[in-house]
């Protein structure tokens, strides 16, 4: 066994993948050529990274045949094989893929100069063509892309072939330097909380963008942080790992209340560009983790989520508002609450009732239909005499709560309430999770015949699950119209609900810590259907982004940015098994145990 | 026990069981035998409550079970096993036997979110029958294994996960379709024994699926065949054995006098 796995390990993996590298040079020409129709260059370009040096319309372009060159040029090294030696023919085949994306840029200009199919392609225009040869002849603009792109190509195939430690670092320096750039909106606000506004003006460019000194400093940064810290995280946190039980799960408490504390405290320092943002990505945490409980660990696809944020919403507006057209109370917010968590609860069993009986496809489409069901009820002049049809409600009051009032004109305030609610909702998923209800959920994702011959009654849990998601959605909602202060039906499109699922799977589904992520991520950074993100500027290619994350996801990592364990077995199941083999854990038969 | 009569289903045009008369007393261990297709899977479908008879009649320990849910059957006692094992593959193995005890245990949302005594309580007591339902099948599904995805297991482990899950339902009757299928002699030799033990040690009474005709020789006390949906004879092995009409079912072979192909099936 030893000696042939020695003779194994002696075979290198084959050489450069030529017809690879020509595909992906094909696919490079279409990214950049597609990018560039679709618009990003032109209207991105007011955007900058580096003032005056780089744009975030031209970074659309520029990563694609950094990007394509460094996927192209990895290669899986099978159990038992070794990895070959990079050499230039690497350089080369990463340049070959920089040309074909440089490629596509050149004959797009050559195109747009030549015809004009302006009519159905929005984004051909001489603008266009303007920005991409660099308001110079279509030669030297031509001349120009091919060289970036071979450089960029070069240097993408040449991640193979430096040494790891300084790719790294490379790698670290450049999405540091971009980090802080997409970040700026933020880290003004946060360094002006803390009387540090010399270092943003030092850093940052009046009108958006690093300046070129500030580059080079976050850069050098990003250099030397690693050097000084080096390896003493790791170290810390294998002391933690290392210590016994009683003590891990007392450093793991106390880790947790420095952290709520933090984030206690990090409203005050914050801005109310910063608030606001985070108050947003907190409401769309509290919707997807309800939806994590509902699609994530009870396996069932409910496309129509937004109908519980929606019936959450309207019950707070109808409660607390004066102007509330049928029925007025004018209740105070937390007695409010409790009515809407209640009726919630109850609007989710009657959806769910009908609904759990179907499976798979069938339920997702009926729940979309529900979804749009409820939007359409509040929208209808029918019930316009209690939910104000397309004019919806206004003037609901803000939160009461003894020393101020939450509302949407204080973010702060806002952000505080969405972070009691959420610590809310991440107690019960994670408490929920790990009991008996849970289990039966993960059964009857796993398999849900068999869960109901052993015991499980799953229209019961199932409707628990719905019932679960729909109270957390309501909070969610209740918040949304204290902070909104009135509320309108083209505020729950069914976009909503494709969002908040988007973010369960993007973040890791079945898992808190990952749909915690998943929203940071994409509505911080992106953007909420209607709430603009850091990235301000990409609100129109949001969809765009949103899509090509999703595709990019399902094929690539399909457990989500954070995975649960779980969901990775059941996902890579066969890379999983094969592993368990090759380190011996797997049972192969008990023939040692019988003997 | 269990009185079945005059039991009857028809999917479409056909009769998958026809008037089928069946009884198991406390204690007993029955073996179900007939060729393929004759009806025993469907058998024990409708008994667990997972299909629904046109016609007639089960009655367990005096209650008719027609009507209940497969969940509510569990619920009264009776569990079953998969013939083509389905596990909770991505579970790990303790929390498959965990969840099975589903139906004994009833603690909700309330003691989950504020976990209190009764919580935690019934959550060690799950956690530990199902330990002691493991170990019943010795070291191969504890200790280390605990942990472990189910999908882990070998074939024969997995086959014997399935029927800790079943005995983790706290059942009086217990249903096991194929359960040594695919095992290879030596296994399925030791789970004949332990078969016996479960009726001696845990006072199951058993109804078993199994082709394997040395195992429903060693440890059924009675034997039903079945084909094409009708009960062709009954009785203890070494007569069953020997019915003609049993010997022609199976393609006039004689059954169990010597190994017979039937064993060797796919």
């Amino acid at each position: 066994m030893t000696a042939t796995s020695e003779n194994l390990s002696m075979v290198e993996t084959p050489g450069v993948a030529w017809r690879k590298q020509i595909r992906f040079a094909l696919i490079g020409a279409l990214s950049t050529a597609f990018i560039a129709l679709a618009g990003m260059p032109v209207g991105l370009d007011g955007r900058s990274i580096i003032q005056p040096v780089l744009s975030m319309g031209f970074l659309s372009l520029l990563w694609v045949p950094f990007v394509l060159a460094t996927i192209a040029g990895s290669e899986v090294v099978l159990e038992g094989m070794t990895a070959r030696t990079r050499d230039s023919k690497d350089l080369l085949a990463g340049g070959i893929v920089g040309l074909g994306s440089a490629g596509g840029l050149v004959l797009l200009m050559v195109l747009i100069q030549n015809f004009n199919l302006r009519d159905p392609l929005v984004n051909w225009s001489p603008q266009l063509l303007n920005l991409l040869s660099f308001n110079r002849s279509l030669a030297v603009g031509g001349l120009l892309w091919v060289l970036l792109g071979l450089i960029l190509g070069v240097f993408g195939g040449a991640m193979h072939v430096l040494p790891k430690k300084l790719c790294s670092r490379i790698r670290t320096v450049v999405l540091s330097v971009f980090a802080v750039s997409v970040l700026e909106t933020f880290l003004t606000d946060l360094l002006e909380g803390f009387r540090l506004e010399v270092l943003t003006d030092f850093v940052y460019y009046k009108r958006g963008g690093l300046e070129v000194g500030g580059a080079l400093l976050v850069a050098a940064l990003a250099l030397l942080i690693p050097l000084l810290v080096g390896t003493r995280i790791r170290d810390v946190k294998k002391q933690v790992v290392d210590l016994p039980a009683e003590e891990r799960k007392r450093v793991n408490l106390i880790l947790l209340a420095v952290s709520a504390a933090l984030l206690l405290v990090l409203p005050f320092f914050l801005g109310k560009i910063a608030n606001e943002l985070l108050a947003n990505v907190g409401l769309f945490v509290l919707l997807a983790l309800g939806l994590n409980v509902v699609v994530g660990l009870a396996g069932i696809l409910d496309l129509g989520y937004v109908a519980f944020f929606a019936v959450g919403g309207y019950t707070t507006a109808v409660l607390t508002s004066p102007n509330s057209p049928g029925f007025s109370p004018e209740l105070p917010w937390p007695i409010a609450l409790i009515v809407v968590v209640v009726l919630t609860g109850i609007v989710g069993l009657f959806i769910g009732a009908p609904v759990i009986r179907m499976r798979g496809d069938y339920l997702a489409i009926v729940t979309l239909g529900f979804g749009e069901i409820i939007r359409l009820l509040f929208l209808s002049d029918w019930l316009s005499g209690w939910f104000g049809g397309a004019q919806g409600i206004t003037n609901i009051p803000g939160v009461d709560v003894g020393i101020g009032t939450v509302k949407g004109t204080d973010p702060r305030s806002v952000f505080l309430l969405v972070l009691v609610f959420c610590a809310i909702a991440i107690y019960v998923s994670w408490r929920l999770e790990n009991s008996r209800l849970g289990r039966a959920w993960m059964a009857i994702r796993e398999d849900e015949d068999v869960a109901e011959a052993m015991g499980v009654n799953t229209t019961n849990t199932k409707l628990m699950a719905f019932v679960v998601g729909a109270v957390l959605a309501s909070f969610s909602g209740a918040i949304f119209s204290a902070k909104v202060g009135s509320i309108f039906p083209t505020s729950f499109l069914m976009l909503v609900s494709i969002i908040i699922l988007v973010v369960v799977i993007v973040g890791g589904m079945g898992n808190i810590a990952g749909v915690i992520v998943g929203a940071l991520v994409l509505i911080g950074v992106l953007g909420g259907p209607k709430q603009p993100g850091l990235l301000q500027e990409f609100s129109q290619f949001k969809l765009l982004i949103y899509g090509a994350l999703l595709v990019w996801m399902m094929l690539k990592r399909p457990e989500g940015l954070v995975p649960n364990v779980r969901r990775t077995r059941e996902l890579h199941q066969d890379e999983f098994l094969q592993d368990a083999w090759l380190k011996g854990e797997i049972d192969t038969g008990d023939q040692e145990e019988l003997s | 026990m269990l009185q079945i009569t005059d039991l009857s289903v028809t999917f479409g045009g056909l009769h998958a069981l026809k008037d089928l008369q069946f009884e198991v007393d406390e204690g007993e261990i029955v073996s179900v035998i007939g060729p393929n297709g004759a009806g025993k899977t469907t058998f024990f479908n409708m008994i667990s409550g997972m299909v629904t008879p046109t016609a007639g009649d089960i009655v367990f320990e005096g209650e008719s079970l027609l009507g209940l849910d497969p969940s509510q059957v569990t619920e009264r006692g009776i569990a079953r096993t998969f013939q083509n094992v389905r596990l909770f593959a991505n579970m790990t193995i303790l929390e498959n036997v965990m969840v099975a005890q589903h139906c004994r245990t009833d603690q909700r949302v309330f003691g989950a979110l504020f976990q209190t005594q009764a919580f935690k309580a019934e959550e060690d007591a799950i956690r530990k029958y199902g330990e002691e339902v493991l170990s019943f099948f010795g070291s191969r599904l504890v200790g280390y294994r605990l942990d472990q995805p189910a999908s882990v297991l070998s074939y024969a482990n997995r086959r014997r996960l399935e029927i800790a899950r079943a005995m983790a339902t706290r059942p009086r009757l217990l249903l096991l379709d194929e359960p040594v299928a695919g095992m290879n002699p030596r296994e399925s030799a030791e789970l004949t024994e332990l078969i016996g033990r479960l009726r001696s040690e845990w006072g199951f009474t058993i109804v078993m699926i199994e082709h394997d005709m040395s195992v429903v020789r060693d440890v059924s006390d009675r034997v039903v065949v079945l084909d094409h949906g009708e009960t062709i004879a009954q009785g203890p092995y070494s007569q069953v054995a020997n019915d003609p009409k049993v010997i022609e079912a199976y393609l006039g072979r004689p059954v169990g006098s010597e190994q017979t192909d039937e064993e060797v099936r796919p």
